[in-house]
């Protein structure tokens, strides 16, 4: 895949809930190492056109093209190829509570990337050093706070290795004082150049992290560009109000 | 009333009773182990199938749960016969209270899976891993321990309810002590005895239970918490 | 050997008319009999919960065509000699008043607690506030699994075909050994119950259902 080639590529994708018409033509590309936050009011479409990223959801117009394959409306080649590239982290962490931390990461290694079992502890091991929780390689989620469990399950994505993070409101459910580990686990990531696209609600992230931001409205999207350029000057009274009311 | 309760019998009536509970606790324990494999693939049938598989098993269900287990028992037994099928009394019960056990089986177990929450198997889906595999790692257990309560009620309920087998001959407790009592003429202290046997077999029905419990759910024995 | 015919298909459905008599009587029986074992099991007095529960887990414990034995041959032995309608009454009623004493007493139970608060601060009396506070609300909940369990009642009147009483099964048995077709004649058997039990089973879900869409 030729260097300039956008990682995802989204083009006037259309969703629709039945006859609730929830994201109206909206497109975006996001190259290689670029970090997008995705930021909007509830209803706003922006968490839905993210699972549609993802797959989890098909969508009725327009075209998703991830790491070059299309994935709007995923045949089960093309989903087997879509989850190796693209990792998603939840709103909800989503561990599972009945597996120890080391086995959620491993379960995936083991039965989707056919890795042995010694490969996947190494694996496991690493990818928890990088999150900073080596030492509860062996607890259940349950025994975990919020933001502990959140590293857990960013940890078990990129353990896949995947081109592409998607991260859903990943620290909304938390308490304050717990968001600010999570937030910078992510901000390691993109530092080591990981391509992310985060729909969130901190502004602060954002604005420091972020290398685009698109700001969603109704299903559509009404700002989008270089993140200090478009907080600096913002082109829609929408966008303002959004900005003043989260601040 | 001037009756004499008289247990001389079990002097040397008691092994008869040691093998009737024997075949009691062989059949069941059989039943149980079939009845909830036959039940949790209904179950998985009846959450994740098409909508023509989904109608059957909840067509078997209904039929099972509104039938008496003595009817089942003999259409078993002795209607297969009658089509040229002929079993053997105890098979024919295991195959009843397979199916009886597999009826109530899929309604618990199709409880559990559906106790387990949608963003489970989403996450599941994301890491990549199949249908089958999302059922079998992620789903499966904790759907299990959820209903683990009922399903052991379920067995022990099974394993007094195949008292009913003795009707076809079937050589377990029940039987045995309709025999003894023959015998002997001590209604009265053979049917107590069997009465207290079939409640001692409950208690270590349960402490069975138990006991796999804690071996397979093994986040519950390390935590003592419940999911 | 008999030709199958019409007549003995009316035969099992004149015979089911003795089963829903005798689960009426095992209800109603069971439901007398359960209603005190219930409020025993909630009650204050140690000994009162001790006896209740006793019993329950005896009755729970053992096989119905145990219990039915016992009445009817070991009564016998007794001196007592039993018709089998009256011996499976008493043993249907006994066994039901185990287990709807055990349903009932979680519906109380699950009456909140700030009822009994509210109804005791009225100055009510116990037996006022069992009678116009907590059994009305009781009642609301048992609905739902009482009519479930009416569905094990009908069922277990098959078993009273083994001592003798001409209910639906017993006819079952009966028409067989006339004319020796046991896979139509107990399929219609199984048919017949399923008509008895079928609408008493949708009745307890669509309860149920209804019970909590008004929570």
């Amino acid at each position: 895949m030729p260097a300039d080639k956008p990682v995802v590529r989204i083009e006037n994708v259309i969703k629709e809930f039945g006859r609730l018409r929830v994201l109206d033509g909206v497109g975006f590309d996001v190259a290689k190492g670029q970090t997008v936050a995705i930021v909007g009011r509830s209803g706003s479409g922006k968490s839905t056109l993210l699972r549609c990223i993802a797959g989890l959801e098909t969508v009725q117009g327009g075209r998703i093209e991830v790491c070059g394959h299309d994935v709007g409306k995923p045949g089960t080649a093309a989903r087997a190829q879509l989850r190796r590239d693209v990792g998603m982290v939840f709103q909800s962490y989503n561990l599972f509570p009945h597996l120890t931390v080391e086995r959620n990461i491993t379960l995936a290694l083991t039965l989707v990337k056919k890795e042995s079992r010694a490969q996947a502890r190494q694996r496991a091991a690493d990818v928890l050093r990088m999150v900073g929780l080596t030492d509860k390689i062996g607890a259940y989620p349950e025994q975990l706070s919020g933001g502990q469990q959140q590293r857990v399950a960013i940890a078990r994505s990129l353990a896949l290795q995947p081109q592409v993070m998607l991260f859903d409101e990943v620290t909304s459910a938390l308490d304050p004082e717990l968001k600010t580990e999570v937030l910078g686990v992510m901000e390691d990531l993109a530092r080591r150049g990981m391509t992310m696209i985060s729909v969130t609600h901190e502004m602060g992230f954002a604005r420091r992290v972020a290398d685009l931001v698109v700001f969603m409205h109704q299903g559509k999207i009404w700002e989008s560009g270089a993140t200090d350029e478009v907080f600096a000057n913002p082109r829609t009274a929408e966008f303002k109000q959004f900005v003043s009311s989260e601040l | 009333m001037s009756y004499k309760f008289d247990f001389a019998f079990l002097a040397d009536k008691w092994p008869a009773f040691v093998a009737g509970a024997w075949l009691t606790i062989q059949l069941t324990i059989l039943a149980i182990v079939l009845g909830f494999v036959v039940g949790t693939l209904c179950a998985i049938a009846r959450v994740y199938g098409q909508p023509l598989l989904r109608r059957l098993v909840g067509a078997y269900v209904e039929v099972i749960r509104n039938t008496p287990l003595l009817i089942q028992i003999f259409i078993v037994y002795f209607g297969l016969s009658s089509l040229g099928l002929k079993l053997s009394a105890e098979v024919s019960a295991v195959i009843a209270l397979t199916v009886n056990m597999g009826a109530y089986t899929t309604e618990i177990m199709r409880a559990g899976l559906q106790s387990v929450q949608r963003t489970q198997l989403e996450a599941a889906d994301c890491l990549g891993l199949t249908r089958l595999q999302t059922i079998l790692h992620v789903v499966l257990l904790p759907a299990m321990e959820r209903v683990y309560p009922a399903l052991a009620s379920q067995g022990v309920l099974l394993m007094l309810a195949s008292s009913i087998t003795s009707q076809i001959s079937t050589e377990e407790l029940t039987a045995t002590a309709n025999l003894v009592q023959s015998d002997t003429y001590r209604s009265f202290e053979v049917y107590m005895i069997v009465a207290v046997v079939y409640l001692a077999l409950s208690v270590l029905y349960r402490v069975g239970f138990w006991v796999i419990g804690q071996i397979l759910f093994e986040r519950r024995r390390r935590l003592g918490t419940s999911l | 050997m008999i030709q199958l015919s019409a007549n003995h298909l009316l035969y099992l459905v004149e015979a089911a008319r003795w089963t829903v008599l005798l689960s009426l009587i095992a209800f109603v029986g069971g439901g007398l009999v359960g209603l005190p074992l219930a409020i025993m099991r909630v009650s204050s007095i140690g000994m009162l919960r001790a006896v209740a529960s006793s019993y329950i887990q005896l009755v729970q414990g053992t096989p119905l065509l145990i219990i039915l034995f016992l009445s009817y041959f070991g009564l016998g032995i007794l001196g007592y000699k039993l018709i089998p309608l009256i011996a499976a009454g008493i043993s249907l009623t006994l066994y039901a008043a185990a287990f709807l004493g055990e349903i009932w007493r979680g519906c109380i139970q699950a009456v909140p607690r700030t009822q009994w608060e509210a109804s005791d601060c009225l100055g009510l009396s116990r037996a006022q506030q069992y009678a116009y506070v907590i059994l009305p609300q009781a009642v609301r909940l048992a609905t739902p699994p009482t009519v479930g369990f009416m569905v094990q009642i009908v069922k277990n009147t098959s078993l009273a075909s083994v001592i003798g009483f001409v209910e639906l099964a017993r006819a079952g048995q009966i028409v067989n050994n006339s004319t020796f077709e046991p896979f139509v004649i107990f399929s219609a058997v199984a048919a017949i119950y399923f008509v008895l039990c079928y609408p008493l089973s949708i009745a307890a879900r669509t309860l149920e259902r209804r019970a909590h869409a008004g929570r």
